[in-house]
């Protein structure tokens, strides 16, 4: 992994001179039946970045993934991978692909080694090749001393490791990650992002879909929010910010059933305002003013927390709950 | 494009895993022949060839039976390695998941599945072979040449038992086929009894299972010249015939099936 194993070097050099999209979606429809599970959705992953796709779950994230990967034939629109269409050159598209799924797929009754061999032979790698590439995965992967252990005996945060270095044994042009963290200990994802992270400075191109605010924070270059099988805003981590939020947050928590009766002491405070079941959140830029002005008007709370916006508020926003403004 | 080299891959994949989980399997491989042709073959067959069976078989029952259990095991092996692991492969472990997005395409990956087929029944029938050689049932030459016919009905079996499984949600389905249809065919389609001796309306019935056809070539190639009631004459040919157009057949419709499941 020393040289910028994902992007061999001769690739990179041609894709620095023709920046065209990686992968470019045009009114990407995908229906099972009367149901539209991605609703003509326009994109474009250019290459070296780290694109997320947030939402939450039946959204349209996975479904979008697998027509890029080539093993859900589109509905209608279009969509080229590699300038290539999935439907004539799925095989090609695959090859230059690393896909992590949302749930591992590896075979456990085999040892980690194995399950890297037999990819890379799926691959159509020589031997040689997969043999030296199974070193370095297993040292980036740090399952160096696991080699010969059965994946069955490994732990979730270990296994998921596994299978994105697996997905890399082809070294691939674009890496394509469903729900990487999801289900697995604070611990665990941070390992995983810290490798994540390297593999984006390594230059590879990478599509990340999560519905953890933190992941597409720490990880993404651009993003879209999906809702409802369409895109309802796109941009960087912190454009979205701004434009759908606001810099700070101030969180009121109140006893049960107190926020009906405080609802008018609050009213027109902040940018915006959230009433969830016990909380409100209000937006503002000024949360020094705003928590003067709670006070002058006697606001009966029980705890105050003043944060930083993030992008779990955009996407709050943006994919609904219920809303006062 | 489906490639052979690709379903190569697929072969070397399997038998991978398989070098990891023979020890396993290995017991069921050698010790239901060795269960069946001692319980079946030899003392059952001490009674059968006393006379006292209504069928004066021209050869010794035990010779009778192993030619109709190797094949009948085959059966049993194709349906549960075209069963379970297919399931398991599309539902519960998803590796199939992780095949379809490497180069290979979903025909590879079938072809690859049923060629390791072959090759692993050609091994488990090859097992039996030799017991049955041991036991004393047939001649090492006819012991080993009954492993193609009998390689050949059980990888009818695999195939169809794919494509079926691959439309599954649960094994449910799966325990009821075996009950249902995989018990019944093992006891009525000739291993035990010339199908001669079925009630006349069920004959026809017989006939037309697989695993008739493969009992039945399997003795035509194990025991030549060897008549009535041991064979039918039904020719030679439409034994073959069924069963490489029902290996067809079912390997088309299992492609068919894995890619509408696979590929949705």
């Amino acid at each position: 992994m020393k040289e910028s194993a994902h992007v061999p070097s001769s690739r990179s050099g041609t894709v620095r001179q023709m920046p065209s999209p990686l992968v470019e979606a045009r009114g990407l429809t995908k229906k099972f039946g009367d149901f539209v599970a991605v609703d003509a959705i326009d994109f474009e992953i250019r290459p070296g970045e780290a694109f997320g796709f947030l939402g939450p779950n039946g959204a349209g994230k996975t479904s979008t993934m697998k027509m890029i990967t080539t093993v859900s034939p589109i509905t209608d629109g279009k969509l080229t991978v590699f300038g290539l269409d999935p439907r004539d050159d799925g095989a090609e598209i695959r090859s230059r692909l690393g896909v992590v799924p949302q749930e591992n797929n590896l075979d456990e009754e085999l040892t980690v080694e194995e399950n890297l061999y037999i990819y890379g032979r799926f691959h159509d790698i020589p031997k040689p090749v997969i043999r030296r590439r199974i070193e370095e995965l297993l040292e980036f992967a740090q399952l160096v001393e696991k080699r010969k252990a059965r994946v069955e005996n490994l732990s979730g945060g270990m296994q998921r490791r596994l299978v994105i270095a697996r997905a890399l044994i082809n070294e691939p042009d674009l890496v394509i990650l469903d729900e990487p963290t999801t289900g697995l200990d604070p611990q665990a994802r941070h390992v995983l992002w810290d490798r994540l992270y390297r593999l984006k400075q390594e230059g590879a191109t990478l599509i990340i879909t999560t519905h953890y605010m933190d992941e597409a924070e720490q990880l993404c270059d651009r993003l879209v929010v999906m809702d409802k099988g369409k895109i309802v805003a796109e941009g960087s981590p912190q454009e979205l910010i701004q434009r759908y939020s606001t810099r700070e947050v101030v969180e009121l928590r109140f006893a049960p059933g107190a926020v009906e009766t405080n609802l008018d002491r609050l009213d027109g405070l902040g940018n915006r305002m959230e009433a969830l079941a016990d909380r409100v959140l209000i937006y503002t830029d000024d949360a020094e003013a705003l928590i003067d002005e709670i006070h002058r008007r006697g606001v009966e709370f029980e705890q105050r927390l003043t944060r930083r916006s993030t992008l779990e508020d955009v996407f709050l926003h943006l994919t609904g709950r219920r809303l006062i403004d | 494009m489906a490639t052979l080299t690709n379903a190569l891959r697929v072969v070397e994949a399997d038998y991978i895993n398989y070098r990891r989980t023979w020890r396993g399997r290995i017991i069921s491989t050698f010790l239901n022949p060795i269960l069946f042709l001692a319980g079946m073959g030899l003392i059952l067959g001490q009674l059968v060839d006393r006379g006292q069976g209504e069928a004066q078989l021209p050869v010794p029952f035990l010779t009778f039976v192993a030619t109709g259990l190797i094949a009948a095991t085959a059966m049993q092996t194709g349906f549960g390695e075209g069963a379970w692991p297919i399931l398991a492969g599309i539902k519960w472990r998803k590796t199939f998941h992780a095949i379809v997005v490497t180069p290979l395409s979903v025909a590879d990956l079938v072809n690859g599945i049923l060629i390791w087929g072959a090759i692993h029944l050609a091994f488990a029938s090859g097992v039996f072979a030799v017991l049955a050689a041991v036991f004393g049932a047939l001649e090492p030459g006819p012991a080993l040449l009954s492993i193609v016919p009998a390689a050949l009905g059980g990888l009818a079996f695999q195939a169809a038992a794919t494509a079926y499984s691959a439309r599954l949600e649960d094994d449910m389905n799966l325990t009821n086929a075996f009950r249902f249809v995989i018990m019944p065919l093992y006891l009525f389609s000739g291993t035990f009894f010339p199908i001669s001796q079925l009630p006349d309306w069920l004959e026809p019935v017989a006939f037309a299972t697989p695993l008739f056809h493969a009992v039945e070539l399997t003795r035509k190639v194990a025991l030549p010249g060897v008549g009535a009631p041991v064979v039918t004459t039904v020719p030679t040919w439409v034994n073959v015939a069924y069963l490489v157009a029902m290996i067809t057949v079912a390997w088309v419709l299992a492609i068919r099936s894995m890619r509408e499941r696979l590929q949705k």
